[in-house]
């Protein structure tokens, strides 16, 4: 030990007998899967921020009976803890929808915030029944169905539709947004589907089922 | 009837006084892979059980799914209240006329594996025996004085309490033998313990529905941590070596 | 980057922190395998804490939710299930490698001179450590929850005049209640975690200020210029340590060197703790109890009421003793003996190595009788369990008092003034 010079003993932890390409070799290694483990040990972690089985049972899909839905009527359903409305659509109501294009942010539903069956002047898969989340598309507040004449106060020339209480939004008979508002989008169409002509099921299309 | 009532609310505090016993617990022939025993368990109980006791930490989706069941069938055969096949497995019988009808509310039996042992769980169900002293004229070995019917009688047959003979210091003594049948059941004594041992692996599943998976993953951690192990022992010898 | 890197340094001197207590600190070279346990404890410390703040996301401390809450996680989250078994695992985990962390310090010296607060602060940890995991066991409200939190509150009744005031105070309530869990919940997820990170870092503070101690019981650190260069540790150790001392050719710097090899015991350790986890969580009704898993019943108490298993020997001493008042204080004094250590031993040399025969036999003797005090209290009473224990207590407080008797003018073999190659 004495007969080593001091600075020879100075390097010699660096230089070492082992050989540095294979310590070099090992840190990696060692590195890399123990940083597999870091990751393979988050995986629990995250995965128990998803939605638990109870809430997924809470947003199972919902059957809705829409026998006694009477004509202008709108109905609420709770899907996934938010309003879905249902409203059924009297023919002249469906007419008008064609009278006010010139006013609306997104006439064509270009937008994708309906399933591509409903990409169609009535957003809807039957004419008569709109199906839409009564969830605002601005900051979430849930607006409110004027019929029979009280939107006129709101937008001229437009018999019915829907007002946010919240920031002023409009939305017309087929949930499209009017320009001019904070809402930036048209109001969410759920997928749904429909068993029979009484019986619709909210939360999955025909193609999943 | 009032009477009844009357004194089983008295007996059935005692329930847990009186759970230790000394007759000898017999191993229970389960196996958690085996999914066709599972099926037939989960029958048993909601056939049997699900009247009086809830499984309230339970779900039937969740039972039908790792059973392998197609829902549709299970809602169609094994559900038989008008929950939804996401809903908790709750009881039939409404809780106060539960408790009314027993003198305390049958406990939840989503656990029950985990706090009785299946070993317990498996004897307890074999050693019902009639004994006309008790408020529905049976009695338990493992369980003395329960405050339950034997809810499988019909497949078991009436059961009776055997003695032999045998000697003890010279001196012929009786000694009790084991459980008979009547064999007015729906099963033989054989076909019994094998639907009890369905009944109890069922019951073991829903007190730990993850045990298979996580010896899955156990399985997978283990092998890793070796890999790791490996590694970082070589890296610690070589840093080592010029220490020593 | 190196700009980057300095202007934070002139700032804030992380690296500088860094380099003195994780890197280029001087750790002695003969540190065997029972030198591991403490960084083995801050794993699962950062364990238990990491799982703790994901089971509060989804338990509920009440009476009516806390029992369901447990389930939900274990069934309803996804993983749930592995989470809250880290966390019951853990806890059980802890007192494993504390137990042994506490013994390595008794074989070798580790409370004397100039240790002795080091020890303190360990002691103290693990009395916050015991709080913890009570208040913890009580969280999911079952049977033994129940039971056992009743059993160890009405200790507390055993202090005369104020004792069943002071019962009813703590539990704020006449019986153990939801009020009694929502406290506990509280002390548990916030307040006595943060005392024991708090000590754990003093623990560590009060370490590196007086070096580790090690199998041989030698000093590392010598008077400055009592050294040649040659006898100097040829590693980088941080200015720190080498201006006050001079450190002996008889240390390995804490990384790369000490880390590696405490990665190996964790990777061993961790070997285990998975097993454990992933097949075996109830470890036979010691690590989770089989009547815990049936809800809180104030009106039932199971057949057999154990603490958990890391209590069990202190539980035992209080069993042997005949008198509720005189047991209580038992069970507290053989916890008080051994905060007492760095005073009860009187010797000068610290490792077991360089003692005498009986210090030897006595400590081996002290490490069989706790056990065997586990075992009786986490067992049925018995007949001969009630003498058993009675002398396993005298024989633990023996161990003390043997120690302070004869560490006085001990027979000691001569200690090498270097770590013997």
């Amino acid at each position: 030990m004495s007969d080593v010079s001091v600075d020879a003993k100075k390097s010699a932890p660096d230089k070492g007998p082992g050989d540095n390409t294979r310590r070099r070799f090992l840190t990696v290694a060692t590195s890399v899967v123990g940083a597999v483990g870091v990751a393979g040990a988050a995986v629990p972690f995250i995965a128990s921020w998803n939605p638990s089985a109870k809430a997924k049972a809470a947003g199972a899909d919902v059957e809705v009976d829409i026998s006694n839905i009477e004509p202008g009527q709108l109905i609420r359903v709770m899907w996934r803890s938010k309003p879905v409305w249902i409203v059924r659509r009297p023919p002249e109501m469906l007419d008008s929808l064609s009278d006010h294009a010139e006013l609306l942010k997104d006439p064509e539903s270009e937008a994708e915030q309906q399933p591509p069956f409903a990409k169609n002047p009535y957003r809807s898969l039957k004419e008569e029944y709109l199906v839409l989340v009564g969830i605002c598309t601005h900051l979430g507040c849930s607006p409110q169905y004027l019929k029979n004449g009280a939107f006129e106060e709101i937008v001229q020339g437009v018999e019915n539709g829907f007002f946010c209480p919240c920031h002023g939004s409009k939305f017309d008979m087929a949930g499209r947004v009017f320009q001019n508002v904070p809402a930036p989008l048209n109001l969410v169409v759920p997928p749904y589907q429909y068993v029979n002509d009484n019986t619709i099921i909210i939360g999955s299309t025909a193609q999943e089922a | 009837m009032k009477r009844l009532i009357t004194l089983m609310a008295f007996f059935v505090p005692l329930w847990a006084a009186a759970a230790g016993s000394k007759v000898p617990l017999d191993e229970a022939p389960i196996d958690l892979t085996d999914k066709a025993s599972l099926q037939r368990g989960a029958k048993i109980y909601m056939n049997y059980c699900s009247g009086c006791h809830s499984m309230k930490y339970q779900r039937y989706s969740r039972t039908f799914n790792d059973l392998g069941i197609p829902e549709e069938l299970g809602e169609e055969y094994l559900q038989f209240t008008g929950d939804k096949v996401t809903d908790y497995m709750k009881r039939a019988m409404p809780t106060e006329s539960a408790s009314t009808w027993f003198g305390a509310a049958p406990p939840d039996l989503t656990l029950v594996a985990r706090v009785r042992g299946v070993d317990w769980l498996y004897t307890y169900l074999r050693t019902f025996y009639v004994d006309k002293e008790r408020p529905f004229g049976v009695n338990n070995k493992v369980f003395p004085d329960v405050g339950m019917p034997h809810a499988l009688q019909a497949l078991q047959g009436t059961p009776r309490e055997t003695y032999e003979e045998v000697m003890v210091d010279g001196e012929m003594v009786e000694r009790y033998a084991g459980i008979q049948s009547d064999g007015d059941g729906a099963l033989s004594p054989e076909e019994y313990d094998e639907a009890v041992a369905d009944l109890v692996n069922f019951l073991e599943y829903t007190g730990e529905p993850f045990r298979l998976q996580s010896e899955q993953i156990g399985k997978w951690v283990l092998v890793f941590i070796l890999v790791l192990f490996v590694f970082v022992f070589l890296l610690k010898k070589d840093y080592w070596r010029e220490v020593h | 980057m190196n700009g980057f890197l300095s202007w934070i340094e002139a700032r804030i001197p992380l690296m500088r922190v860094a380099n003195m207590h994780a890197i280029q600190y001087p750790a002695p070279r003969n540190m065997n395998f029972w030198y591991v346990f403490g960084f083995l404890a801050t794993i699962v410390l950062v364990n238990q804490i990491i799982t703790g703040i994901w089971l509060t996301m989804n338990y509920v401390p009440t009476a009516e939710g806390a029992f369901a809450s447990v389930e939900y996680i274990m069934r309803e989250i996804d993983y749930g299930w592995i989470i809250r078994y880290m966390h019951s695992t853990g806890a059980s985990a802890f007192f494993i490698v504390v137990y042994m962390h506490m013994f390595r310090g008794m074989i070798y010296g580790s409370y004397q001179k100039p240790r002795e607060l080091l020890w303190v602060f360990g002691m103290f940890i693990y009395l916050a450590l015991m709080a913890e995991a009570f208040m913890g066991y009580v969280l999911p409200w079952g049977q033994m929850s129940y039971w056992g939190a009743q059993v160890i509150v009405s200790l507390f009744g055993a202090i005369p005049v104020i004792g069943p005031d002071l019962v009813i105070w703590l539990q704020g309530d006449y019986v153990i209640s939801g009020a009694t869990l929502n406290r506990f919940f509280a002390l548990h997820v916030i307040a006595l975690p943060l005392v024991i990170v708090i000590l754990v870092f003093l623990h560590i503070i009060a370490l590196h200020e007086v070096g580790s101690n090690n199998p041989d019981g030698v000093a590392i650190k010598h008077k400055k210029g009592s050294l040649s260069e040659s006898e100097k540790t040829p590693y980088k150790i941080h200015e720190y340590y080498t201006e006050k001392y001079d450190i002996a050719d008889d240390v390995v710097p804490f990384f790369p060197h000490i880390v590696l090899k405490d990665l190996v015991a964790f990777c061993i350790f961790l070997a285990a703790f998975t097993y454990i986890m992933f097949f075996a969580p109830e470890m036979g009704g010691k690590f989770l109890e089989h009547p815990n898993f049936e809800i809180a019943n104030q009106l039932k108490t199971p057949e057999h009421i154990f603490p958990v298993w890391y209590f069990t020997p202190f539980y035992a001493i209080l069993k042997a003793v005949p008198d509720k008042l005189f047991g209580v204080l038992a069970m507290f004094g053989a916890i008080a003996a051994l905060f007492a250590m760095p005073w009860i031993d009187r010797g000068r040399v610290r490792s077991w190595r360089y003692r005498c025969g009986l210090h030897k036999v006595n400590l081996l003797l002290f490490a069989v009788v706790f056990v065997f005090l586990g075992y009786l209290g986490g067992t049925p009473q018995e007949n001969w369990k009630i003498i058993a224990s009675q002398i396993a207590t005298v024989l633990y407080f023996g161990f003390f008092i043997a120690l302070f008797l004869y560490s006085k003018n001990e027979n000691t073999k001569p200690v090498p003034a270097r770590i013997p190659r």
